[in-house]
């Protein structure tokens, strides 16, 4: 396999609304994900960060674009996507809600092995259940066989959590998705379930992709962070860079606001992210953009692109810093030439 | 008119179930002042939401309770069940989390947040009724026109805001949140947080909030319990503990939200191990030993007592002060 695991080049996905007008859930985003890299997509709900996640996972067939896994575009055909599934495993937000009240632990762990009819054809020849018993260990839960009739009312949330991530590994995965995993998690259950998917990275090189509106957990575990608003990446880089100096004006309002950062003055952001129907023109946050209200962007004088010009789509370097922005672009220019 | 708005006195909860006696709530006192914020943290099953619904005399019937809670000094578990009705919403009012859900899809939400004030005076003018919710909605930071909409055509945390409007709408001097913004995402919930701590700067109210994350109630309160299996282990001002918490416990609820920008939290996410104690069958101990990095063989010879060290603050472990 080449470089790069999973690709998004340019994807646009639309809904049609009720009253037929069209919302463009993502419009041109770009993202890359390397094998055994933790990435992080956050933003606001409404960002696009989950129709991105569920378009590289072939849920989502983009009007425009390209997602590619390994060397190939994605086949949307039903063996296409089988295939997929296999290498591409989902741990839902919800794991109360993920998991069949109605079957054990074990019988959730085997249902995928079962549906790809993996028993017959492991590498190692290990049986469904010696299978089954790895996956859950794996994902913290030992000893496995004591938890094989177990329901999941007999679970606590965290326990939940790790059988519907030892689901996902006893697949054998190459990317593991994961959908704000922690978050209707209580806080003492969060590290444990973060040191997991960085323990899991460690021992069988898993990447991860990790969708959340909480940036503490992209700072926890993320080697990269990419910040979406209104369908768009608007910055992306090594998560140091990203979270320790932030350029674009979104992101660094994003981060102001999380609870007892002391060296930012909050910038809390007015209403929500706009409607998808009727995306701004010029630069996208143009209409809740601090830096063109306060008049910073004037002084630089961007306020009119701000307004008028369209930004670019970012490319998914995975080693650069980008941004899209007119005023943290001229700032980057003027701070390279006085270098 | 005091400044005390609610104390809670050595109150214990005990639900009885067919498996056994669930002690939710051990012993906890607590007081709210006007114009302060006081939070309390804990994760599921410490008793938080149990305390909470208490309050307002909103537990289970099976329920069995001791101690005494007092709001504006009258105590609610030997009030008249009239007092009671006229004490929940005017005199204090819950807001609870998953707003979708406590919103009757059905109605429009100027209606729901007219309906406690209709009951509770009924002799108001219907136009002096629709002000009243336009005012409200308004103090929310949602236009009054919004009355007129119904909850799928609200986003969450315009929801959420709806919720705090009624909370609100019997202008009631001490408001209960119970993780009014769990559900919510960063930005949405620095919105909520800021119009909650607007009112109670503006109004005058006291304010009991609850949450899981320590972070949050950092930012918000005044002062802030945390509690784990039921009691409270560490009380103290808001930012101390926080910052220097005394007790293990919430040293490992501060630890779980890191720092951004703090090198020692990268690639390094700050657990618990272990989960909380079964109520039924708690140890004679401290009951957060299993979990505690810092036990010894002490720590499960008796449950320690809230103690008091330097500038008020409180903490029940023997560990503290020693190396």
């Amino acid at each position: 396999m080449s470089g790069e695991l999973l690709t998004a080049t340019g994807v646009r996905v639309e809904f049609a609304t009720r009253g037929g007008q069209v919302a463009r859930a993502l419009d041109g985003a770009d993202v890359q994900l390397s094998p055994g890299e933790v990435l992080a997509l956050v933003g606001e709900s409404g960002s696009g960060k989950t129709t991105l996640a569920r378009t590289l996972m072939g849920l989502e067939k983009p009007a425009a674009g390209e997602v590619r896994f390994g060397d190939r575009p994605l086949d949307y055909s039903v063996k296409g996507l089988r295939h997929l599934r296999r290498r591409v495993q989902m741990v839902l937000q919800d794991p109360a809600g993920a998991l069949n009240p109605r079957h054990t632990v074990y019988d959730s762990v085997a249902e995928g092995l079962r549906i790809h009819g993996l028993v017959d054809g492991d590498p190692q020849g290990r049986s469904e259940t010696e299978t089954v018993a790895a996956a859950l260990s794996s994902a913290g839960l030992r000893p496995p066989e004591a938890l094989f009739l177990r329901y999941p009312h007999e679970l606590s949330g965290g326990q939940r959590q790790r059988v519907l991530i030892a689901g996902a590994l006893a697949m054998a995965p190459d990317l593991l998705v994961a959908d704000e995993p922690v978050s209707s998690l209580d806080a003492s259950i969060r590290g444990e379930i973060l040191a997991l998917l960085l323990k899991l990275r460690e021992e069988l090189g898993l990447g991860v992709l990790v969708v959340t509106h909480d940036l503490g957990l992209a700072w926890n575990i993320a080697d990269r962070v990419a910040v979406m608003y209104l369908g768009r990446v608007v910055e992306q880089g090594p998560t140091e860079e990203v979270l320790s100096d932030p350029q674009h004006p979104y992101t660094q309002a994003l981060l102001s606001v999380v609870p007892e950062t002391e060296r930012m003055e909050p910038v809390v952001l007015k209403g929500e992210i706009p409607d998808p129907t009727r995306i701004p023109g010029g630069c996208r946050f143009h209409p809740r953009c601090p830096a063109l209200a306060d008049g910073t962007a004037a002084a630089a004088g961007v306020a009119d692109a701000c307004r008028g010009t369209a930004l670019p789509v970012l490319p998914a370097d995975p080693a650069g810093h980008v941004v899209a922005c007119h005023l943290a672009t001229l700032v980057g220019q003027a701070g390279e030439s006085s270098s | 008119m005091t400044a005390r708005l609610l104390e809670i006195e050595d109150l214990s909860v005990t639900y009885r179930t067919g498996e056994g006696d669930v002690p939710a709530v051990r012993g906890v006192s607590l007081t709210v002042d006007r114009g302060e914020i006081v939070g309390v943290a804990g994760e599921s099953g410490c008793g938080k939401s149990t305390l909470a619904s208490t309050v307002l005399r909103l537990q289970p019937p099976s329920a069995e309770v001791s101690g005494a809670v007092r709001v504006l000094g009258d105590d609610v578990m030997t009030m008249r069940w009239g007092d009671l009705r006229t004490l929940r919403w005017a005199g204090a009012s819950i807001v609870f989390q998953g707003a979708l859900h406590s919103l009757n899809p059905v109605h429009r939400v100027g209606r729901q947040i007219a309906e406690p004030i209709e009951l509770h005076e009924p002799d108001l003018a219907e136009g002096e009724v629709t002000r009243r919710v336009g005012d409200l909605l308004e103090q929310v930071g949602l236009p009054a026109a919004r009355a007129a909409a119904y909850p799928h055509q609200l986003s969450g945390g315009q929801r959420q805001r709806v919720m705090i409007a009624m909370a609100l709408a019997c202008k009631p001097d001490l408001v209960i949140a119970d993780e009014p913004t769990t559900a919510l995402d960063v930005m949405v919930q620095s919105q909520v947080l800021d119009v909650l701590s607007g009112l109670v700067a503006e109004l005058g109210v006291g304010m009991l909030f609850i949450s899981h994350d320590l972070s949050v109630l950092a930012d918000l309160c005044d002062r802030i319990a945390v509690m784990y299996a039921g009691r409270v282990v560490e009380l103290g001002a808001a930012d101390e503990v926080f910052t220097r918490p005394l007790h293990p416990y919430a040293a490992a609820l501060s630890a779980a939200f890191p720092r951004i920008g703090d090198p020692a939290a990268r690639y390094a996410p700050a657990g618990l191990g272990g989960d909380p104690p079964d109520l039924r069958l708690l140890p004679d101990g401290c009951p957060f030993t299993p979990r505690c990095p810092r036990a010894v063989e002490e720590c499960s010879h008796a449950e320690p007592p809230l103690a008091t060290y330097d500038a008020g603050r409180q903490a029940a472990c023997i560990r503290v002060g020693q190396a």
